[in-house]
């Protein structure tokens, strides 16, 4: 006889049927058995999660793993207790590890080391091209069939568009999306942070914003010519909010995503600490109001998703001179806090409005099949408790790097319970991962 | 005046300085500079101290000068450049500086490419830190060898306008002085080709012209920037031909400006193109006597930082 669960009191959330209501679920072994209220079962385990949101298991679409080639950094395993503790019960991981994930034997791997050692579901993305070098198309037929949910170059555009569209027009018949960084890499070369006024009083190279702008816009354009979808991973400007928000209502196969930091720190930020590395972000902090413009993207529904972009680095790669810095933070575990600071608090979302876009659209793009709880559907569940507070240090972090601007502040709301396939492979108040049984 | 101490433990940039603070500086080099003229050039004043001169890029002129400067305090120098050091082993900034720290040095005047450098090091080492230039941000002993200058020749920056005229993108000695300048009550134009003006630069307060006519029309100043060939590679302008037809200082555009104008250039200069030979040697020109004053800069600036507060006739008289 499987194992039973029984979550009791929460407020359940689920966007995809508009449900958010005090209700009890009843999962068996792995799948949601029941949904409704005061369920009693005598046989099942009980989670009371009383002021509690119980929601669909987040899904990251955005996470670099760095395994293999940076065990020392990252891990199939490491990642996965990150993402677990940050309420995530699914993550997608980037291709541009060492070597590159461009072929079947790199899905496998990802695949079967998630099977030893993974704690959530991990879905591998395949490289567009092979080595990320933007030259030759990979074996796209392949990484599919092993597993791989989608395409990207991730740090790079395919300045090619003559490969892009071909690119475009080829995953056609997988029916999954090109995930596209849109940076023209001539415009941002060199450049470290938005080039504005904090870029020239700084004296660093700028990465303009037209670098993102040149390439959403031709990028739109593909998308319209080939019909074929385009997934923008993080778009950081108004403009690129205002061509998206047009060329959807022209129905134009595009969805786009921010991260938490995008609508949490401007390039304001990096003149209060200049040369703190862990403001060194790629696509870089923007102006206030291209911060603005994110929020009212998310808000009236033109950016779909919120993604981390979690990417660890050492103290020691960090702490250097900011030129010679890696871009990127660490930020699984401060992903929902940052989102009830930001956009809850502040009444941009509604919680529901925020689960989908961090576990209903993601599978959607994805095609996960997960992002809703239903009698019959896995049971991926997160269940957060909002007025949680934590003082964000170091050891806060389950990360093996801790490159985080947010070390040092209090924040709120917070994953308490991460459940996949019917499992709590986290549980935060006696901070103990599990790992899952196979059932 | 002369009871305002130097509050600050480093020299990273103008930025952190009050008015109050540069015209101390200032008026701390001039004594200094009467040291030159005596037959013995040296005052014991910095006997025992460490300074070290860590340069990451080339230098001769700001390298020598901060040398001479301590050696002319009585302090100890030593200087290490990037090529014949541990440097050029892959030693990270950082271990670098612990290493010169645990060997009691006081001051570590740093150049480097990279913008920021000398703020990084502050917080990392227990030394007290100079900046002598990084990236293409801030290089304040420049800035404030040029201040000395202008106000040794005119008296006094209030209401100077200052023509600063080329490379303003990449140019550390331009920020310097674009902070100086407005905090002395100065004016300044930037002049140049438009992809040599970074972005919302005019928001420091500055005036863009890219017609140099018009830019020299009326200035007290005209401070030539050296062009570095090498941005010509990244297109930011065709040729040195163009350049030179558009924005070199020659006699006849010296005449734009005031009759009494100085001509700058924090060196090295590529002669013939930033400006004219004749321009570089006229009496106009004050290319030599910038030179004098960064060392009498460089010393106010030890002395303020290392002296322990003492006041500067005591070491003068």
């Amino acid at each position: 006889m499987s194992r039973k669960l029984l979550i009791k009191n929460g407020i359940v959330i689920c966007p995809s049927q508009k449900i958010m209501d005090k209700l009890d679920i009843l999962i068996d072994g792995s799948i949601i058995q029941k949904i409704q209220k005061d369920i009693t079962d005598h046989e099942a385990q009980i989670l009371d999660a009383s002021g509690k949101y119980v929601c669909p298991g987040l899904i990251d679409m955005h996470t670099n793993l760095k395994e293999p080639g940076r065990e020392d950094i990252g891990t199939i395993k490491s990642g996965s207790e990150s993402a677990a503790s940050g309420g995530f019960t699914s993550i997608a991981c980037m291709p541009n590890t060492n070597p590159v994930i461009d072929d079947l034997m790199g899905i496998e791997y990802i695949l079967s080391r998630t099977r030893s050692v993974g704690l959530v579901n991990i879905f591998p993305i395949g490289a567009v091209t092979k080595g990320n070098q933007g030259k030759e198309l990979t074996n796209i037929s392949s990484m599919v069939e092993a597993g791989a949910v989608a395409l990207t170059d991730v740090n790079k555009s395919i300045m090619d568009s003559s490969l892009m569209r071909s690119a475009l027009e080829y995953v056609k018949m997988f029916n999954i999306p090109i995930i596209s960084h849109c940076e023209d890499s001539n415009l941002s070369e060199d450049g470290c942070i938005n080039e504005s006024r904090v870029s020239t009083i700084l004296g660093f190279k700028g990465i303009p914003s037209i670098a993102e702008e040149l390439m959403v816009s031709r990028d739109i354009i593909l998308s319209r010519f080939t019909q074929s979808r385009i997934h923008f991973a993080h778009i950081t400007t108004r403009s690129s909010v205002e061509m998206i928000r047009i060329s959807k209502k022209d129905n134009i196969p595009i969805t786009c995503g921010t991260t938490p930091h995008h609508f949490s720190l401007s390039e304001e930020d990096i003149l209060k600490s200049p040369y703190d590395t862990n403001l060194k972000i790629q696509p870089p902090l923007r102006s206030q109001d291209d911060l603005s413009a994110i929020k009212e993207g998310l808000q009236d529904g033109t950016i779909d998703t919120i993604a981390t972009d979690h990417d660890p680095w050492l103290d020691n790669e960090k702490d250097i001179e900011f030129i010679n810095a890696p871009f990127g933070i660490v930020s699984f575990e401060t992903a929902i806090p940052l989102i009830f600071e930001n956009l809850v608090t502040t009444k941009y979302l509604s919680i529901q409005d925020v689960i989908e876009k961090i576990s209903l659209n993601p599978s959607k793009i994805l095609n996960l099949h997960r992002g809703i709880l239903k009698n019959g559907f896995v049971a991926d569940i997160t269940i957060i408790d909002p007025e949680l507070e934590i003082n964000i240090t170091k050891d806060f972090f389950h990360s093996i790097c801790k490159n985080s601007p947010f070390i040092g502040r209090k924040l709120k709301g917070f994953a308490v319970y991460t459940i996949v396939n019917g499992q709590i492979i986290y549980d935060r108040y006696k901070d103990l991962f599990c790992i899952q049984q196979n059932n | 005046m002369d009871n305002l101490t130097f509050k600050h433990r480093h020299l990273l940039g103008l930025a952190d300085l009050s008015r109050e603070e540069i015209e101390l500086v200032l008026s701390t080099a001039v004594p200094m500079k009467q040291i030159f003229t005596r037959s013995v050039k040296k005052v014991p004043v910095l006997r025992g101290k460490t300074v070290v001169n860590l340069f990451y890029e080339a230098s001769t002129r700001t390298r020598t000068s901060f040398e001479i400067a301590a050696k002319r305090l009585s302090a100890d120098v030593i200087s290490i450049s990037s090529s014949t050091s541990s440097i050029s082993k892959g030693e990270s900034l950082i271990d670098t500086a612990k290493t010169l720290e645990a060997m009691n040095s006081d001051v570590i005047v740093i150049r480097h490419n990279a913008s920021g450098a000398p703020q990084f090091l502050s917080q990392h080492a227990s030394c007290q830190i100079v900046n002598g230039g990084d990236g293409i941000h801030e290089h304040p002993t420049q800035a404030l060898l040029d201040l000395f200058t202008m106000k040794e020749m005119k008296g006094g920056i209030d209401g100077l306008k200052v023509a600063i005229v080329g490379d303003i993108l990449h140019s550390r000695v331009s920020r310097s002085n674009i902070i100086g300048i407005h905090r002395l009550g100065g004016e300044v134009r930037l002049v140049g080709p438009p992809t040599l003006i970074p972005k919302d630069i005019d928001k420091m307060g500055c005036k863009i012209y890219y017609n140099l006519e018009e830019g020299l029309d009326g200035v007290d100043v005209i401070y030539c920037l050296r062009i570095q060939l090498e941005r010509q590679a990244k297109k930011l302008f065709p040729s040195l031909e163009e350049y030179v037809r558009l924005y070199s200082i020659n006699d006849k555009r010296v005449k734009l400006a005031k009759r009494d104008v100085l001509v700058m250039h924090p060196g090295p200069m590529n002669r013939g193109v930033e400006l004219s030979t004749s321009v570089a040697y006229s009496d106009q020109s004050t290319i030599t006597n910038q030179v004098t004053n960064g060392i009498a800069i460089r010393m106010a600036v030890f002395f303020l930082l290392l002296g322990g507060g003492r006041s500067v006739q005591e070491i003068t008289d």
